[in-house]
C-alpha cells in the first residue's frame, strides 16, 4: 500500500484517539461526580449552614459556601473586567506606540502563567503587613489579580479584531478617542469580551489555591467585606479530608453544585451574548 | 490672513511619509469650494493618503510623518494645539468600504449629533429623517429603523454612511472610491447623489475611474506616484492637457 496512504490513516487514528481520551474524560469526571454526589444532594444543603458537627456527620448544608464563592467570584470578574477593559484600550495603537503595548502583553502573558497559590501567597503577605485578617476581601483581590491576564487578554484580541475602518468612520464624526472606544470599539468587540469575562468567572469560582489563604474558612455566610468565608472549593476540600464516608460523599454532591452553577453561568451568558451582539457587524 | 472664498483648502509643500516611505512629495494644491473635485492617478500613488491628510485621519496609524501646510478656510489644521476632533467634524468621510457602526440604523444617523449637540430627541428624530431622505434611503427603511445596520446591503449600507456623515453637517465631503464596492445600480445611485451634493458641500472624490471623473468632476488632480503632475478645471485636465504623463493616463497608456 502507498505510504502516503498509510501516512492520512495513521493521523486520522491519532485524531480519533486523541478525541476520545478528552470525551471519556469528561465522561468519566461528571459520571463520577453524579454517582457519588446525587444521592446525597438534598434540599437541605443547599438551604442551610453547616452546624458545628456537620464535618463528622451532622445536619446542615453548604449554603455558606455557596453564597461565599458568589460573593468572591463575582466582585473579583467586575474588577477584574474593568480593569481589563482599561488595559486592552490603551493597547490599541491609536494610544499606546508598538514597543509600549507588546512588553505589556508580554507582562500579561507572564502573569498569567503564575500558579494561583502564589496570588494567594502575595495577597496573605500584603494582608498580614497591613494587619488584616482573612477576609473576603483578601479573597477578591486575589481572585482579580488572577482573572486579570485571562480576561485582558480575550478582551484585547477581540479589539484586535476591530477594523480600522470602523475607528476610522467614528473620528471622521468628529469623535474623540474616549468616545470611540466607549461607545464603539466596545461594542464591536463584545462577543469577545463576554467570552473572556465568561471564561474569567469560570476560572475564579472554581479557584481554591488563591482563596485558601486569603478568604480562610468560616461556617458562616458572610456579613460584610472583613469576614471570613467559605467557598465552594475549599468546601469541597475541608469535606473530602474527612474519615467520616458519609461526609465524603457530601463533597461530590459540593462538586456537582459547582458544576451546575458553572453550567447556568454558561447557559445564562450564551443567551445573553446572543441578544447583546444583534449589533455587532460580521 | 487673506482668506480667498472660492478655496476651502489649501496644500503648501506638503510631504508624507509612511514607515520612512515617501508617499506625497512636495504637494502644493488647491481644493475649490462647494466643487466636486476628483484626485485621480494610478492605484497606489497616494491618492488616499492625500484624501485623508485633510481631516488628520493619518495619525492614527503608526509612523506617518506630516511636513508642510493644509490650511482649510484660511487655518493651518496641522498646527500642534489644535482640537482634532473639531477639525474633523468639519469634513464627512466615505470610505471605499461602507463601515455601519454596530449600532441600529437610526442610531447610525444620530450618533453625530448625539455627540455634539445636546437636541432634543425629536429634533434628533426629524434631523435624521431628513438626513435618510436625503440619500433615497428613507422609504427603503422607515419600518425598520431600529434594525442592525449590518443587515443592510452594501449599496444601502454606502448610502447610510452618507446619511451619517451629512447628519453632523460637515462643509467638506472626502471620497475615498465609495462606488469601488458596489454593484452598478447602487453605484450610479451614490454618483447621482454625489452630483446633488456637489452645491452645497465641497466634494472631494479619489476615484480610479475615469469616466467616472468626467461624468461628475468641476475640477481634477492627477496624482502620479506622489507627485502632484497636473490639476485644474476638469474640462481642460481632460480634453486639454499640458503634460505628457496626463496625456498617457488620459489615453490609457499608464494606469
Amino acid at each position: 500500500m502507498n505510504l502516503r496512504r498509510i501516512e492520512e490513516r495513521f493521523f486520522f487514528t491519532c485524531m480519533i484517539v486523541s478525541l476520545l481520551v478528552v470525551l471519556s474524560s469528561l465522561v468519566i469526571i461528571v459520571s463520577l461526580i453524579v454517582f457519588n454526589g446525587a444521592s446525597s444532594l438534598s434540599l437541605e444543603m443547599i438551604t442551610q449552614t453547616p452546624t458545628g458537627g456537620y464535618f463528622l456527620g451532622g445536619s446542615g448544608g453548604i449554603l455558606n459556601a455557596i453564597l461565599g464563592s458568589l460573593f468572591l467570584a463575582l466582585p473579583a470578574t467586575g474588577l477584574a473586567y474593568l480593569i481589563g477593559m482599561c488595559i486592552s484600550l490603551f493597547l490599541q495603537s491609536d494610544f499606546s506606540p508598538s514597543w509600549m503595548s507588546n512588553s505589556i502583553r508580554l507582562f500579561l502573558d507572564v502573569l498569567w502563567g503564575i500558579p494561583s497559590i502564589v496570588y494567594g501567597i502575595f495577597c496573605l503577605m500584603i494582608m498580614i503587613a497591613l494587619g488584616f485578617s482573612s477576609s473576603l476581601l483578601a479573597g477578591i483581590c486575589a481572585l482579580t489579580l488572577l482573572e486579570i491576564p485571562i480576561i485582558t487578554r480575550y478582551i484585547d484580541e477581540s479589539i484586535k479584531t476591530v477594523p480600522i475602518g470602523l475607528k476610522e468612520s467614528s473620528y471622521s464624526l468628529g469623535s474623540t478617542k474616549f468616545e470611540t472606544s466607549i461607545k464603539v470599539i466596545q461594542r464591536q468587540a463584545l462577543p469577545g469580551i463576554l467570552a473572556g469575562v465568561l471564561l474569567g468567572l469560570g476560572r475564579g469560582i472554581g479557584d481554591a489555591a488563591s482563596i485558601l489563604f486569603t478568604a480562610g474558612f468560616s461556617n458562616n455566610i458572610p456579613t460584610s467585606l472583613f469576614d471570613s468565608t467559605a467557598a465552594l472549593p475549599t468546601m469541597i476540600y475541608s469535606l473530602y479530608a474527612q474519615p467520616n464516608p458519609v461526609v465524603r460523599e457530601k463533597a461530590y454532591a459540593a462538586a456537582f453544585l459547582l458544576l451546575i452553577i458553572v453550567l447556568i453561568i454558561s447557559v445564562v451568558s450564551r443567551l445573553l451574548t446572543r441578544r447583546l451582539t444583534k449589533h455587532v457587524l460580521r | 490672513m487673506i482668506t480667498n472664498p472660492e478655496i476651502q483648502i489649501q496644500t503648501k509643500h506638503l510631504n508624507v511619509s509612511i514607515h520612512n516611505h515617501e508617499v506625497l512629495k512636495d504637494v502644493n494644491i488647491i481644493i475649490p469650494s462647494k466643487k466636486l473635485t476628483a484626485i485621480i492617478g494610478p492605484s497606489g500613488c497616494g491618492k488616499t493618503t492625500l484624501l485623508k491628510s485633510f481631516n488628520r485621519l493619518l495619525e492614527i496609524h503608526e509612523n506617518v510623518q506630516i511636513r508642510g501646510e493644509i490650511t482649510v478656510d484660511g487655518i493651518n489644521i496641522l498646527q500642534p494645539k489644535l482640537d482634532v476632533p473639531d477639525i474633523r467634524k468639519k469634513m464627512g468621510l466615505l470610505s471605499q468600504k461602507p463601515y455601519p457602526l454596530p449600532m441600529s440604523i437610526y442610531d447610525n444617523v444620530a450618533y453625530g449629533l448625539r455627540i455634539h449637540n445636546h437636541m432634543s430627541s425629536k429634533k434628533i428624530g426629524e434631523l435624521v429623517t431628513h438626513c435618510l431622505k436625503e440619500v433615497g434611503l428613507w422609504n427603503e427603511v422607515q419600518n425598520r429603523l431600529h434594525d442592525p445596520a449590518s443587515r443592510l446591503s452594501v449599496g444601502q449600507q454606502q448610502r447610510l454612511c452618507l446619511a451619517r456623515a451629512m447628519a453632523v453637517q460637515p462643509e467638506v465631503l472626502l471620497c475615498d472610491e465609495p462606488t469601488s464596492a458596489l454593484d452598478p445600480l447602487s453605484a450610479q445611485q451614490i454618483e447621482l447623489l454625489l452630483k446633488k451634493l456637489k452645491n452645497d458641500y465641497t466634494v472631494v472624490l479619489v476615484t480610479h475611474t475615469l469616466r467616472q471623473a468626467k461624468r461628475i468632476a468641476d475640477y481634477v488632480i492627477f496624482l502620479y506616484f506622489g507627485k502632484i503632475i497636473e490639476q485644474g478645471p476638469a474640462d481642460q485636465v481632460f480634453n486639454n492637457p499640458f503634460r505628457p504623463e496626463t496625456k498617457a493616463y488620459m489615453k490609457g497608456d499608464i494606469s
